[in-house]
């Protein structure tokens, strides 16, 4: 039986690893390929990891640094940050990356979903919505939530799906960072319009978040980055707890 | 020294980065001197199956692949291509194992990503897996049961997770996206 994931994500600036708060204040968690072995050990599923200021001039930094990371672990792994042409698609995916994820260039441009798809193959091809519950509605935000746009949440990931992406990355701007829990309502009806896996990001605090998120959406994955970055949960621990409440895991 | 097919497949890298972790030397090539000469031969496999054999064909490495009396080890696309025929780009394959290659129906979401376990396992690839151990799978198509399947998987309908006919094996998972499971089928591969 196919396994639900657990993913921590692994925000990178300037080579380290940091955490933001409510896509604010930032804190220092570590070196990236050192922490991404300890989650190979720790027996996680697949790592992502987001260079969240990534501008033209570092966008080598991020190729030399995926280099790295996939001469030393064996998962899967997703890279996003700063990508805009299929040129840098190609450059993360022969350093080594499995998939990349892009966000405000697809928004920009649909058509890079389709020109990814047709090149690489939909398998490589994370679309991120970073969502916000606006007026009723679940809009998509872009540029790291500073930007927001017209475009519903649901209508996108449809969208996103038909055009060529191969799994959705879906980020509540409103519950990450907060620790209270995934937003459930907006996961479960994107998981439950498209055909492709959807990953739930934002809001894990507790070992029971993710039974919840597991239990009461479709989503294939949960993402979470502070709590496995500091230790408060332990992913062996967080599996074991799974896997007793019924929930189908790797442990 | 281990010879990594070259050719229009992506993340050719991550396998001679986990032969490289095993202290395995390797090279990837599209050579024909070079792949007979192998001690044993490498089908990396993220791709499209019609390009793909595009690509085999142009450098005329078709011929080449199934001439080989080495061990062989068709990854994802790479078991694909060596089934009979695929359904992605409607184009005839290597027909080294007797097996048409289909897209999964959509009774569940695709691609079938993730970890998942696999049964019914037959074979020295398998040497020290326990039935609980999971592998990482990603792919929208796949080759269904046949006299050559040694492991199954079962999502949304049961089917190859490998394959071996002769010296020619093959996998649906990514031993070198699959931990210390996937590590260990790739060892007993090379120790063949």
């Amino acid at each position: 039986m196919l396994k639900k994931r657990i993913i921590p994500c692994l925000d990178i600036m300037e080579g380290r690893t940091v955490k933001g708060v409510n896509f604010g204040d930032l804190r220092d968690a570590g070196d990236p390929v050192e922490l991404a072995e300890k989650y190979v050990e720790q027996r996680a599923d697949e790592l992502v990891f987001l260079d969240i200021t990534s501008t033209i001039e570092q966008h080598g930094l991020l190729t030399g640094l995926v280099r790295k990371i996939a001469a030393r672990i064996n998962l899967p792994f997703t890279v996003g940050g700063g990508i805009s042409t299929l040129g840098d698609v190609g450059d993360l995916l022969n350093a080594g990356a499995d998939k990349v994820t892009i966000n405000s260039s697809a928004v920009r441009n649909p058509g890079l979903i389709t020109d990814i798809a047709g090149h690489f193959g939909s398998q490589c091809l994370v679309l991120a919505i970073d969502a916000k519950f606006v007026n009723n509605e679940w809009l998509v935000f872009i540029d790291g939530g500073r930007t927001a746009t017209e475009l519903k949440a649901v209508g996108w990931a449809e969208r996103a799906e038909k055009s060529g992406a191969g799994e959705i990355l879906l980020t509540s701007m409103d519950a990450d960072g907060t620790r209270s829990g995934f937003s459930l309502a907006i996961t479960r009806e994107i998981a439950a319009r498209v055909n492709i896996p959807v990953i739930a990001s934002g809001g894990a605090g507790t070992m029971e978040h993710f039974r919840e998120v597991f239990s009461r959406t479709g989503c294939s994955g949960a993402l979470a980055a502070g709590i496995f970055h500091y230790g408060e949960i332990a992913i062996p621990e967080l599996k074991r707890y799974l896997k007793l409440k019924g929930i189908n895991v790797r442990v | 020294m281990i010879a990594i097919l070259k050719y229009s497949a992506g993340n050719v890298e991550s396998v001679s980065n986990a032969l490289t972790r095993l202290g395995y030397e390797s090279k990837i090539t599209d050579d024909p001197g070079e792949l007979m000469a192998a001690d044993k031969v490498i089908i990396p496999g993220v791709g499209e199956a019609g390009s793909a054999m595009k690509y085999l064909r142009d450098k005329k490495l078709d011929g080449v692949i199934v001439a080989l009396k080495q061990p062989v080890l068709g990854i994802c696309l790479g078991l694909q291509l060596l089934c009979s025929y695929s359904d992605e780009g409607a184009v005839k394959c290597l027909d080294v194992f007797d097996a048409h290659v289909k897209k999964f129906p959509p009774f569940d979401k695709v691609p079938h990503m993730g970890w998942n376990s696999f049964t019914a396992l037959k074979g020295a690839l398998f040497r020290g897996i326990k039935a609980d151990d999971d592998v990482y799978y990603v792919h929208s198509y796949y080759a269904g049961i046949t006299d050559f399947t040694t492991a199954i998987c079962d999502y949304v309908l049961p089917f190859s997770a490998a394959m071996h006919k002769g010296n020619f094996y093959g996998v649906q998972f990514h031993p070198e996206k699959s931990a210390d499971a996937g590590n260990l089928i790739l060892k007993n591969f090379l120790e063949l």
